[in-house]
């Protein structure tokens, strides 16, 4: 759902060149079947002597795809996981974040951090610990150029698991930070 | 003693299927060696059926502390509805040492007297005559029989132990489930988990429910707007009062003892530490100013120092913090770690978190001798409450896969769980005395 809901935020802000390169494409393909209809027509002199055409419309690349393009698969996952107790941003995360900081700085868009941890301690204190993952990945975004100004976070520490089970495994998928825009 | 535990759980459950309890106490450890009462079973006049059974509902509290082992009926040697009649003989036969007898009348619609008396058994058992250790009369309305039934367990429990009881109290607690259109609700229950009540509901996490000292009023946290803010809730009127709003953390409200004041946890400064609003005025006041995390404020009894809990020496320990002198001083060294914790109301000794191998448990130091005693045995035993007179602790733990309230006694004797029946409950929050 938060996934959904950072792609329609992008895709409402799509840089303006991906839009009008697709249309420009779009009208040429269109010019060209007129073109190629007509002269057939001409050739023929109306009568369509058995041979037909349809116009085919062109199929644009997704929202996603065109974000993938333009700034790497990697501006497609909007989650970093942590390990049990620690706040550090993992090396695998770092092409995530540096896609993110790149559409950021282009798009000047605001974007809420959020910091969420498993259900192991005590609430309040995972309140805490959740608000310092989030201050984690403000963090690297700022030291990849993004305005303090853009980003915010809330820490909801343990209380919204993405699995409800209690269990290691649930416990690796809650421990998380989301970008949401 | 198993079998009579057992025979008066069977009883007691039934009355509880009845009633539509959220909540349900399923005692899991009993107490050997608890004093053996008999709570004869109240004689009804008037038409119909009775409106409770008091006795049944005054037995399961007694029971419920942890101290007493009340004779289930049908092991009673009678059942007498007056002090006159009681054989002494026959229940100290049984070693009671205390009886409860009494009347319920039908004195117009929803309307009944109640009449009981305390009789001590072994001064019965000699010729002084004044054997009756208290006797009263009241009037009480249908609806309010329960409540009735708790406030006469608080006078047998308070007239043989020479502590209040604390039957006639409440818990606040977080109900989370993820099915429902509104996840999270805050309600309330009398402390036996009947009268549930909700205080509010919302689609984003509620947390960390507080009572005023006068019972009247919850402080908690509510992500409600996409950031965490204090509310204060008055329970009766429904009045919402939005306490904070500050940058980042707005946390772990805790009314202080005389009511006028809210320590809090706030990170509007960089890190979370601690603070205490004048509830009144709203002037804010920094108390701790760490660049580790300090959280979980919890006030002294005569509210002159807080404890908190702080990761300034490496792992979270419990710190103790004079309001006058911000003399800090760090209080707990046994165990990993040791959070979340609160005074006891004589301000003897510390109820806590504290982590063992992994294992999260609630455990009691005294403070007198730095004794460390964990209470529990599962792995993640959290956010425990004290019940006003000290004798219990209400706390969230697992099981049957999911996250749920138990009891404990103060001595780790008696224990007992309050499943409920659908969805997860946690953070709860023991209510001060109501009466």
């Amino acid at each position: 759902m938060e996934f959904n809901k950072v792609l329609k935020g992008i895709a409402i802000s799509l840089p303006l060149m991906a839009l009008a390169a697709c249309s420009s494409n779009q009208s040429a393909t269109q010019d060209e079947s007129t073109q190629v209809d007509t002269s057939i027509e001409g050739a023929n002199g109306g009568n369509n002597n058995g041979v037909d055409t349809e116009v085919v419309t062109p199929i644009d690349m997704t929202f996603e795809e065109q974000l993938a393009a333009k700034y790497g698969q990697a501006i497609l996952e909007n989650t970093i996981s942590f390990a049990y107790d620690q706040s550090e941003i993992a090396p695998e995360y770092r092409q995530v974040l540096n896609a993110h900081a790149q559409y950021l700085v282009e798009s000047q868009k605001s974007v809420i951090i959020e910091g969420h941890t498993d259900e192991r301690g005590t609430p309040e204190y995972n309140i805490a610990l959740g608000e310092r993952r989030a201050l984690s990945v403000v963090r690297y975004l700022q030291s990849m150029g993004v305005p303090a100004s853009q980003l915010s976070t809330v820490s909801y520490g343990e209380e919204k698991p993405v699995n409800f089970a209690h269990s290691e495994a649930a416990y690796a998928e809650n421990r998380r930070a989301v970008l949401v825009y | 003693m198993k079998n009579k535990l057992f025979l008066l759980l069977g009883l007691w459950l039934a009355v509880v299927s009845s009633a539509q309890a959220k909540l349900e106490i399923v005692i899991t450890e009993g107490v050997d060696g608890a004093r053996v009462v008999g709570i004869s079973p109240f004689k009804f006049e008037g038409e119909g059926a009775a409106p409770e059974d008091l006795a049944s509902i005054i037995s399961t509290d007694l029971m419920r502390s942890g101290k007493f082992n009340p004779l289930s009926p049908d092991k009673m040697p009678q059942t007498p509805s007056d002090s006159a009649d009681v054989d002494f003989q026959a229940w100290a036969a049984l070693g009671a040492e205390a009886v409860v007898t009494g009347v319920v009348t039908l004195t117009e619609p929803n309307k009944y007297q109640v009449t009981f008396e305390l009789v001590d058994v072994i001064a019965g058992q000699t010729e002084s005559g004044s054997y009756v250790l208290d006797k009263r009369r009241s009037v009480v309305n249908q609806n309010q029989m329960r409540q009735y039934a708790h406030r006469i367990s608080d006078i047998v429990y308070e007239k043989l132990t020479g502590e209040k009881g604390a039957f006639l109290t409440r818990i606040a607690y977080i109900a989370v489930d993820p099915n429902d259109e509104f996840p999270y609700q805050l309600r309330i229950a009398d402390y036996d988990g009947f009268g549930e009540k909700m205080v509010v509901r919302s689609q984003q996490p509620l947390m960390s429910p507080s009572w005023s000292p006068d019972g009247r009023r919850l402080a908690y946290v509510s992500f409600e707007n996409n950031r965490s803010q204090i509310f204060i809730q008055d329970i009766f009127t429904q009045e919402r009062t939005q306490l904070t709003s500050f940058p980042a953390i707005n946390g772990s409200p805790k009314w202080s003892p005389d009511g006028q004041q809210m320590a809090m946890v706030l990170s509007k400064d960089g890190q979370p530490d601690i603070y205490v609003m004048n509830i009144r005025t709203r002037d804010l006041k920094r108390v701790t100013s760490h660049r580790a995390i300090d959280t979980e404020p919890s006030w002294a009894p005569d509210g002159k120092s807080l404890i908190f809990s702080s990761e300034r020496g490496g792992k979270p320990q419990i710190y103790r913090v004079d309001l006058a002198t911000n003399e800090t001083k760090r209080m707990t060294w046994e165990g990993d770690m040791n959070l979340g914790g609160s005074f006891t109301s004589d301000g003897k000794s510390l109820v806590m978190v504290s982590r063992n191998n992994g294992q999260y448990q609630i455990a009691r130091q005294d403070l007198d001798t730095g004794n460390l005693q964990v209470l529990t045995t599962s792995s993640l035993d959290e956010s425990p409450s004290i019940a006003p007179n000290g004798s219990m602790i209400i706390y969230s733990t697992i099981y049957g896969g999911k996250k749920n309230l138990a009891l404990v006694s103060m001595d780790g004797r008696f224990k007992a769980k309050l499943p409920a029946r659908s969805g997860e409950v946690r953070a709860p929050a023991w209510s001060p005395y109501l009466n």
